[in-house]
């Protein structure tokens, strides 16, 4: 099968979940809850899955000792026992996992090689037949040893091991929970059968002991097929579970009341609700800040869960001392480092599972500080993918010098590299005697300008500000600092400025797969009047920050900020018209932080995979997210 | 004649220091000033109407130049100078009618042989100009009342080529009726000028529904008398008042609105865009409103037009008769503009280095520009309300005809040339 085709079809795994698993009667299945169609698992697709054993050989030279705990299989280690996964973690698949990208490329060839192996077909009708005979899922792997004759206790422990997992990418697209059930069944079923196969059941419990026990295969060729049917899996898979990721789950919506009771029943920061919302933005949380700080301030040593160094973050955002998103994401991720560093996996828990619920909570504690912004989301899921790809065999320390790393990488290659690759690319498009405009203060767009006056070039810079924030003064500063000439004003003077400016420069919190920027309110704005007024409009990004997500507003999605700092005016006490009446049940003060500027308006994008248009994001994000941003 | 002199030179001084706020002010103001000054105007016996004309225009110029950005200035200096044509044409045109039916009596001081032709005309010429001072000429009325170019060169100058009829006992009681009728007549427009609130906010049940949406920016009296007037009306709706940097006047209409009760909220301008797309309708208050329905609006509003447009919203212009500019605009945004202090902006202490023009290095590092007005194209107007109704952006040269004769257009050239 195609791989590449694999999340296409989207009623593939369901129908075999349904051959597989509705047969049996006697076990209450409450796994998949919808079975949209009955058909047997005769479908080609699971012909595919099922690369033999014996072909396996052949195929060895193409291999490459896989990602195992490849999101796949991770995926239900978060979610249940991992006791159930018999996984010969080998120490050398371990040590691939920075080529990972590449081993993933090639395991999807090799799936897609094993496909056209007639032994595939055998070992569908092994599985077809399973649920004809009506036997429980373990049959299958009783009567397939037969062709693998494994001798050695370790081999079968082995050969086990690559057959459950066969058995598992038969299910690869089955509900994982289904899949447990049928582990579970395979286990009671081969305790059961301990007289008959005692070396395989034996083999079961000891895979079902733990990862560790299991050792790691004496020869690589010998489970090379289940490697290539683990390949197949991190080829075929992640798509697959990507996909349901992908479907943004949907946000905490807060005029939902009874969720946000729950939420805050769970809360560590006591929250007081403002006292004006806004009709159109109840489904966004608005808390009052002061409250909020004294709060979180007198509980700094009752905070026991929370790292110190994720504090500290926390409180920089509550105060606004750290913002942009990059600057945001990487604060949030050294903190994490810095975490991890100090973190120590309890007495009867996994490290993966263990910290993974950490990082949560660590999360939602930021989340409290301020909503994470969509770059610092896809971040965590990055974090939580290598905490979760983590192999089982590494030790504590290793394991968390390899997460200390990935971040340390993450933050090199997707943010500081990715910004260097912008500023190259956008320096082309800066020439003698343009004006430039930029609004607030875009760190990309800083350093294109910084860059641009070093190599010489000629050029005024306009910098267009906005209350309340008024991040474009600390721009001017610096930028007037370097020499470059300047001018400065405001966003409502920006038809005013437009004239004169030939390109305009703007940063991104986030682009969406719409081909929508959502960035710092007021961008949509700028690009509105640039577009009028017929000047090019670039917007530099990094890719790490775009998004599948779409939006066509400003309003379903958003930030609100604290309402308080609308009425006063920093620098100008001689406006303070509202003094007397924000206390007002009429008045509603909205602060909104972030707005979505259409597609229309924006020229290009710049972004460390090159200068491309806005309907190009979408293929950015399908195409190289995989490859390039989370592995 | 000095008492009024002070009063000029007091007014030029606040004028240039920008001390009056608003249009509607420095209209009601002027038009005051203008009337003192017609109070005080000596008129001779011959020319009245030239001597008032000239008068007016020397002090309309000053007042012009002194803040050549407050178009309203030079609209109630325009008004003014209408108003006098008006009232001489609606006397001369009495006084012809009188004449004509003495004329049959007794000779004419004029040549008789065009006598005969004169008295038949001037029958028309009555209708016409009868006419003429309730509407202003329109191209109909010039084409088919071709004895009118002959008549109304005869009327406006027949106070100062006639001699012989100043002396007539009806012209003396004629040249104090035309003083006393202009002064009427600048009173009626104060009067206009202090109610046209009211009478566009008369009108405001017909442009607002129930549970609208309006966003408006910055503050502007109009509005929330549009507004308030349509919460008298137990309409209920909520508005959506961006701050209007850098002088946030929204802040004082969001303030109003709320003391009157009205479902306020107060954005910052960087937020418009963003909240467009839930709005109704935009009402906003004009600087002025210039003869081709572009308008001069506090700055930023050019943003919000374009995002109305983006987002089909109706964009709509409350203004009153006295912002009804008869000028074309060139180039509006520069010239019709204005800078105003940076120190609004930026703090001076801060960037004090950068901002020092005096250095000697040349140009300074460091500009800041704020400027206090954005130019509306047409387009971008669906429409405007004033105190005559609703109108299209492109009806907008020629209800502003009406208030305006197309001899003081130029108010300068003219006083140039007579100087």
């Amino acid at each position: 099968m195609d791989p590449r085709r694999a999340p296409r079809t989207v009623s593939d795994p369901k129908v075999r979940k349904v051959g597989f698993f509705t047969d049996p009667p006697d076990r209450s299945l409450p796994g998949p809850p919808n079975h949209p169609i009955s058909s047997f698992p005769t479908s080609p697709p699971s012909t595919v899955d099922n690369s033999p054993p014996s072909a396996g050989n052949s195929l060895s030279p193409v291999m490459i000792p896989p990602p195992r705990h490849s999101s796949s299989i991770l995926s239900p280690l978060r979610r249940d026992p991992p006791e159930f996964f018999p996984l010969p973690a080998s120490p050398t698949a371990s040590t691939t996992f920075s080529d990972d990208v590449a081993s993933t490329m090639k395991g999807r060839g090799v799936a897609a090689a094993s496909s056209s192996l007639p032994g595939g077909l055998l070992f569908d009708i092994a599985a077809s037949s399973v649920p004809a005979s009506g036997l429980t899922t373990v049959s299958v792997v009783n009567n397939l040893p037969i062709e693998k004759g494994g001798g050695v206790a370790v081999e079968m422990q082995d050969d086990q091991s690559s057959r459950s997992k066969s058995l598992k990418e038969k299910t690869t697209k089955a509900e994982r929970r289904a899949l447990q059930e049928a582990q579970r069944a395979a286990k009671a079923t081969a305790k059961a059968e301990d007289g008959k196969t005692p070396a395989a059941a034996s083999g079961a419990a000891a895979s079902v002991k733990s990862g560790k026990s299991v050792k790691p295969p004496p020869s690589q060729k010998n489970d090379s097929a289940a490697l290539a049917a683990l390949e197949k899996k991190a080829g075929d898979r992640p798509p697959e579970k990507d996909r349901k990721k992908e479907v943004p789950q949907p946000r905490m919506q807060f005029d939902d009341k009874s969720r946000v009771e729950k939420a805050k029943r769970r809360a560590v920061v006591k929250q007081t609700e403002a006292r004006n919302r806004v009709e159109l933005f109840r489904h966004l949380p608005q808390y009052e800040r002061g409250t909020q700080r004294t709060e979180l301030q007198s509980k700094f040593f009752e905070l026991d869960p929370v790292h110190p160094a994720v504090y500290k973050v926390g409180l920089q955002y509550l105060y606004g001392d750290i913002c942009g998103s990059n600057a945001r994401c990487i604060a949030m991720l050294q903190a994490f480092q810095e975490a991890i560093k100090d973190y120590s996996t309890p007495s009867e828990k996994t490290l993966a599972r263990d910290l993974t619920a950490k990082i949560g909570s660590y999360l939602s504690f930021l989340i409290e500080c301020r909503p994470l912004s969509i770059s610092m989301g896809n971040a965590i899921r990055f974090l939580k993918n290598r905490i979760a790809k983590l192999p089982l065999t590494l030790s504590e320390l290793e394991a968390k010098a390899t997460l200390r790393s990935d971040i340390d990488r993450f933050i090199n290659e997707k943010i500081i590299l990715a910004d260097k690759v912008i500023v190259k690319h956008a320096v082309t498009k800066i020439s003698d005697g343009d004006v430039l405009l930029t609004y607030g203060s875009p760190s990309a767009v800083e350093m294109v300008l910084l860059h641009a006056h070093e190599l010489g070039k000629q050029f005024r810079v306009v910098v267009v500000d906005s209350r309340p924030k008024l991040e474009g003064q600390l721009l001017l500063h610096r930028l007037v600092g370097k020499g470059i000439n300047c001018t400065y004003t405001h966003v409502n003077a920006i038809s005013y400025i437009m004239h004169e400016v030939t390109r305009v420069f703007l940063g991104a919190s986030s682009v969406l797969s719409n081909g929508t920027v959502y960035s710092k309110v007021g961008t949509a704005c700028v690009a509105m009047v640039a577009h009028a007024f017929r000047v090019p409009v670039l917007v530099c990004c990094e890719a790490y920050k775009f998004h599948e997500r779409v939006q066509l507003d400003s309003l379903c999605s958003n930030e609100l900020g604290d309402p308080d700092v609308i009425s006063k005016i920093h620098g100008r006490e001689d406006i303070n018209f509202l003094d007397g009446s924000t206390n007002s049940e009429n008045l509603q003060l909205l602060n909104l932080i972030y707005d979505a500027t259409p597609s229309d308006y924006i020229s290009m994008i710049i972004t460390d995979y090159g200068m491309v248009p806005p309907t190009s994001v979408p293929v950015i994000v399908r195409d190289y997210r995989r490859e390039h941003l989370w592995i | 004649m000095p008492d009024v002199q002070a009063l000029v030179n007091d007014f030029l001084i606040k004028l240039k220091k920008r001390k009056i706020e608003g249009s509607q002010a420095t209209a009601r103001q002027t038009a005051e000033l203008l009337r003192s000054v017609i109070s005080q105007q000596r008129v001779p016996y011959t020319n009245q109407a030239g001597a008032l004309i000239d008068a007016v225009r020397a002090v309309g110029e000053q007042l012009i130049a002194a803040n050549p950005v407050e178009l309203a200035v030079g609209n109630i200096v325009r008004r003014v100078l209408h108003i006098i044509r008006e009232e001489d044409l609606s006397l001369t045109t009495a006084a012809i009618a009188g004449l004509n039916l003495s004329a049959a009596s007794d000779g004419d001081d004029d040549d008789d042989g065009e006598r005969d032709e004169h008295t038949v005309l001037s029958a028309a010429a009555v209708a016409a100009s009868a006419r003429n001072a309730l509407r202003p000429p329109s191209l109909q009325t010039l084409l088919e009342d071709m004895p009118e170019s002959v008549a109304i060169p005869h009327t406006s100058s027949s106070g100062g080529d006639s001699e012989g009829k100043s002396k007539s006992a009806d012209k003396s009681s004629r040249t104090r009726r035309l003083k006393h009728d202009v002064i009427e007549a600048v009173n009626e427009l104060i009067q206009d000028i202090n109610t046209c609130h009211e009478q566009i906010a008369e009108q405001a049940v017909e442009h607002i529904h129930q549970n609208e949406v309006i966003l408006t920016l910055g503050s502007s009296k109009t509005v929330l008398e549009f507004l308030y007037a349509a919460k008298e009306k137990k309409r209920s709706f909520r508005v959506f008042v961006a701050e209007g940097a850098p002088r946030y006047q929204g802040h004082l209409l969001a303030k109003e609105l709320v003391t009157r009760g009205l479902h306020t909220t107060l954005i910052t301008d960087s937020a418009v865009f963003a909240i467009i797309s839930r709005v109704n309708m935009v009402i906003v208050g004009a600087h002025a409103v210039m003869a081709n329905g572009g308008v001069i609006v506090p700055v930023g509003l050019n943003m919000v037009a374009l995002a109305a447009q983006k987002h089909a919203v109706p964009f709509v212009v409350l203004a009153g008769s006295h912002k009804l500019c008869p000028l074309y605009p060139h180039n509006p945004e520069v010239l019709l503009n204005e800078l105003r202090s940076p120190s609004e902006l930026l703090d001076f202490g801060e960037f004090s280095d950068c901002l020092d023009f005096g250095s000697g290095i040349g140009s300074p590092l460091l500009h800041v520009v704020n400027p206090a007005f954005d130019y509306v194209p047409p387009k971008l107007v669906s429409l405007f309300i004033t105190d005559t109704g609703g109108h299209n952006p492109s009806y907008m040269y020629r209800l502003i005809a009406d208030y305006y004769s197309a001899d003081d257009l130029v108010v300068r050239r003219r006083v140039a040339l007579g100087n």
